[in-house]
């Protein structure tokens, strides 16, 4: 990353964490950690399904993971005076679904990417259906409660906002270092070509799993500062598929495979998805909206908003400068642009 | 003295047709070995089979000193083997520099380092140059022409300073300037120390090119020898006029 | 043992009607390469649409079929045509996933706008009832839903095979380049497809709709056991989704009769780890790892 880059990244940062001191309201604050949920499970997300190329439908059942871990380690325990514990073993949460993460991913990833979806998805269904039904772990349909948190009433959702705020700046850092890495050169290969990959001596089942465990188990942090927030984890809500759902549009919206697109993708859509909801109430109604989105960007901008943008700024300054056999026809963005 | 690749008893079924059919034959480190034959010989079948991208139904090959019964692209690679393929497989999305720094082959450890580390860098830009690619070095793969593909594909399999290179095909559908080209880049790479084994249809370039040459018809090997021996074999005659 | 060959009678029930479910999807796998992550939706669709003609017009579900099956194949088709068609080539394997599952969200929605959120099963005056047969007890309705899916599926082979249409499908199947150089038109080969995918699913839907209760949600569940099936059968190869849809139907059939019933949920996705550990291409499929 350029040292512009990397300031943009300082100046977004900053902005970011003064938030929710500035504008205090609660709304708004409240609306900030579920923007920054999203993006962070996108970003995370982004791992996979956008560098390595495999969509993962399953990343939910890791959220839950997360949040059932935190809850059910809480249950009986104190939060602390300051209410921090539950922040401080976050780590641990991440450590334990990344090591989840790599059973499963060493499983799922054998065989090529469109099996592997369907592995997600059905890890998905049976996530859910042994949170509903293994009753003394989980607390079956009732759920498991988290003491709250005793924090000040007036900023209460501020802790989690600044927690959510460092979580995603590693996921970001994360997606940063594997981009200029040879991780994430590794990892696009893969994407563009696996067997061929792994012709040419690239570490294809490691850096696949690494990607997937690192993904899921910030997925998981996520998860586990979700469950502190709501205070009471029910299944339905905690393995969701629209959670799932969510974070892959977010990641397609903004530009899968690049560093700020799914960032982009949760700025726009959480505020969109609560508006909506706040308007027209109706659960129901929002799965067809986001269908609808969906295949709307299927269609028409598969790469999604950063990758298509820069194109077209490319071909403009192409076409002002060079003659025309240099301008690529069909190009696709470098990596290069990705990492800006 | 045992050569570099040894392809032992190969057999291939696909079905009810025998695609490749007890095949043996051998490539030396120091040769550019041809490997001709008609249209459904087996030649990329038996390509296939020797570089593990295919399970063959029986037989093993040794490289290196090495037996694999069952080959796999990977470890091939780490010994020294490397291929192309005839329809020039690039990472499309990736640019010309990185296609040739991913393939250089470090071990695990290395991943964590900048990607663009100065020393896979340097020798990805002279490769570059060396094939006439350096403009194109930050335009993505995808976006050169065919020839240009090939030509890349090739720099790429260099990159892991292989000992033998296996190329399927290098020169179809190019154009004659290209052919040129390659057959150069090959000539060169050759007496630098790599050997080659090549599936051409081109007869001239093999003729000039490879010594020896095998001729497979049906799967399975019917001659191998200098050029001239081979040219002259009524059985080779026989494979690509009769029947 | 007169418990086991119970489960096994309903298994075998059972798994003809997975079978049909699943020979929709892997014809749809066979003619595009793509999974249809919205086969379940669709399965719900047709039951759904068969409780409405049954509540409304008094319409018996497997009558209804005669109705829903064209509806569904005309949606098919509809669906890839508008949705699968326009996505370029190279972009097609990754994004028809997302694609079909966005469209098995929609449906999801507009069924569960439609019809609410509440569970609904189609309950006709032989529901209950149930022949005995050598000591062992029938139900009347999988019974009839095992004859139709074993009748469908005859339908669909005699299509497959017999007709000119058919011929093209498979020779798509097969070898689509070579298909298309021998004059197949491959986007009306891919439309039918689909079509006759989703007729499968309308026929299968009556029946689901029938022996279960549902709402608009229940199409994950499906899915994944479809999907499980699919993967055991191997992909592409009706005849092994068939035998991947019996097997499942009895094995999960006889987990639930020796275990307690929660594992028979499980089963599927045991099956489907097993498989992916063992021989990932599944029983009769071609290699998983990657095309050449």
């Amino acid at each position: 990353m350029t040292l512009p880059g990397l300031f943009r990244a300082a100046l977004f940062f900053a902005a970011l964490t003064a938030l929710p001191f500035v504008l205090t309201a609660h709304w708004i604050v409240n609306l900030g950690v579920f923007t920054l949920i999203y993006a962070g499970l996108a970003s995370a997300w982004n791992l996979v399904g956008g560098l390595a190329g495999y969509p993962s439908l399953g990343h939910a059942a890791f959220f839950g993971a997360g949040a059932y871990a935190e809850a059910i380690y809480f249950q009986h325990r104190d939060v602390g005076a300051d209410g921090l514990t539950p922040f401080f073993v976050l780590p641990l949460v991440g450590a334990a679904v990344a090591v989840l993460g790599l059973a499963v991913g060493w499983i799922a990833m054998r065989t090529r990417s469109d099996v592997f979806a369907i592995v997600t998805i059905t890890l998905l269904f049976v996530a859910q259906t042994l949170a509903f039904n293994l009753n003394s772990i989980t607390g079956g349909s009732q759920g498991i409660g988290m003491p709250g948190a005793p924090f000040d009433v007036d900023s209460y959702e501020r802790p989690f906002y600044l927690v959510l705020v460092i979580i995603l700046a590693f996921a970001m850092g994360a997606t940063w270092a594997a981009m200029r890495s040879g991780v994430g050169l590794s990892l696009r290969a893969v994407a563009a070509d696996e067997q061929r990959a792994r012709g040419i001596g690239v570490h294809v089942t490691g850096v696949k799993l690494l990607a997937f465990a690192v993904s899921v188990g910030i997925a998981g942090m996520i998860g586990a500062v979700w469950a502190y927030y709501v205070s009471f984890v029910y299944p339905q809500f905690a393995i969701d598929p629209l959670i799932t759902i969510g974070m892959v549009l977010m990641a397609y919206l903004g530009g899968r495979g690049t560093l700020w697109g799914p960032v982009l993708g949760a700025l726009i859509l959480v505020p969109a998805q609560q508006y909506l909801a706040y308007q027209y109430g109706a659960t129901q109604l929002y799965l067809i909206a986001y269908a609808a989105v969906f295949l709307l960007i299927m269609l028409l901008m598969p790469r999604g908003i950063l990758p298509s943008l820069s194109h077209l700024l490319r071909r403009r300054a192409a076409r002002a400068s060079e003659p025309a056999d240099q301008t690529p026809a069909d190009a696709v963005p470098t990596a290069e642009e990705m990492v800006r | 003295m045992t050569a570099l690749l040894e392809v032992d008893h190969l057999t291939k079924r696909f079905g009810g047709v025998t695609a490749v059919d007890d095949c043996s034959f051998t490539a030396d480190g120091g040769a550019i070995t041809g490997l001709i034959g008609p249209n459904g010989s087996g030649k990329t079948t038996v390509f296939n089979l020797v570089t593990g991208y295919l399970r063959a139904d029986s037989g093993r090959i040794a490289f290196a000193g090495h037996a694999f019964t069952r080959p796999d692209p990977a470890a091939l690679y780490r010994r020294g083997l490397s291929r192309t393929f005839q329809q020039a497989r690039i990472f499309p999305e990736l640019c010309a520099l990185d296609n040739l720094i991913v393939a250089a082959g470090h071990p695990w450890r290395s991943l964590f380092a900048p990607r663009r580390g100065k020393a896979d860098t340097a020798r990805a830009r002279a490769l570059l140059d060396e094939f006439g690619l350096a403009a194109h070095g930050e335009h993505p793969a995808g976006s050169l022409s065919y020839g240009q593909r090939k030509l890349l594909e090739f720099a790429s399999v260099l990159m892991s300073e292989p000992k033998l290179v296996l190329l399927d095909e290098p020169t179809a559908g190019v154009t004659p300037s290209l052919v040129a080209t390659m057959e150069r880049h090959i000539r060169r790479r050759h007496a630098a120390g790599i050997g080659f084994l090549i599936v051409e249809h081109d007869m001239n370039l093999v003729m000039r090119l490879c010594d020896p040459v095998i001729v497979l018809d049906r799967g399975a090997r019917i001659a191998a020898g200098p050029p001239d021996a081979v040219r002259a074999d009524p059985a080779v005659l026989d494979a690509y006029l009769g029947d | 043992m007169h418990t086991v060959i119970q489960a096994l009678i309903l298994g075998v029930l059972t798994g003809g009607v997975y079978a049909l479910m699943a020979s929709g999807q892997t014809l749809i796998f066979g003619v595009m390469k793509v999974v249809n992550l919205a086969q379940g939706a669709l399965v719900i669709a047709g039951a759904y649409l068969s409780y409405s003609l049954f509540t409304s017009l008094g319409l018996d579900p497997f009558v209804s079929i005669l109705v829903t099956t064209p509806v569904l194949f005309g949606a098919g088709a509809g669906l890839q045509w508008l949705f699968l068609r326009p996505l370029r080539e190279q972009d097609r394997a990754e994004l028809s996933l997302l694609v079909t599952f966005a469209v098995a969200l929609g449906i999801e929605g507009v069924l569960s706008v439609t019809y609410k959120t509440t569970y609904h099963t189609i309950q006709t005056g032989y529901a209950d009832s149930s022949f005995t047969a050598g000591g062992y007890q029938i139900s009347a309705v999988r019974l009839y839903a095992f004859v139709l899916s074993v009748a469908m599926l005859g339908l669909l082979y005699l299509l497959l095979e017999r007709t000119r249409f058919g011929r093209a499908i498979r020779a798509t199947v097969q070898n689509p380049e070579s298909a298309r150089l021998l004059g197949v038109n491959a986007h009306a080969v891919a439309a039918v497809g689909f079509g006759l995918g989703a007729a499968t699913a309308a026929a299968a839907g009556a029946v689901y709709g029938l022996l279960y209760s549902f709402n608009s949600g229940s199409h994950y569940d499906l899915i994944s056991r479809l999907l499980s099936i699919v993967v055991l059968g191997g992909l592409g190869s009706i005849g092994g989704s068939i035998v991947g849809a019996l097997a499942m139907g009895v094995i999960a059939s006889l987990v639930a009769a020796l275990g307690p019933p929660i594992w028979s949920d499980f089963s599927f996705f045991v099956v489907l780890l097993a498989v992916l550990l063992i021989r990932p291409r599944g029983l009769f499929g071609a290699s998983l790892r990657g095309a050449l």
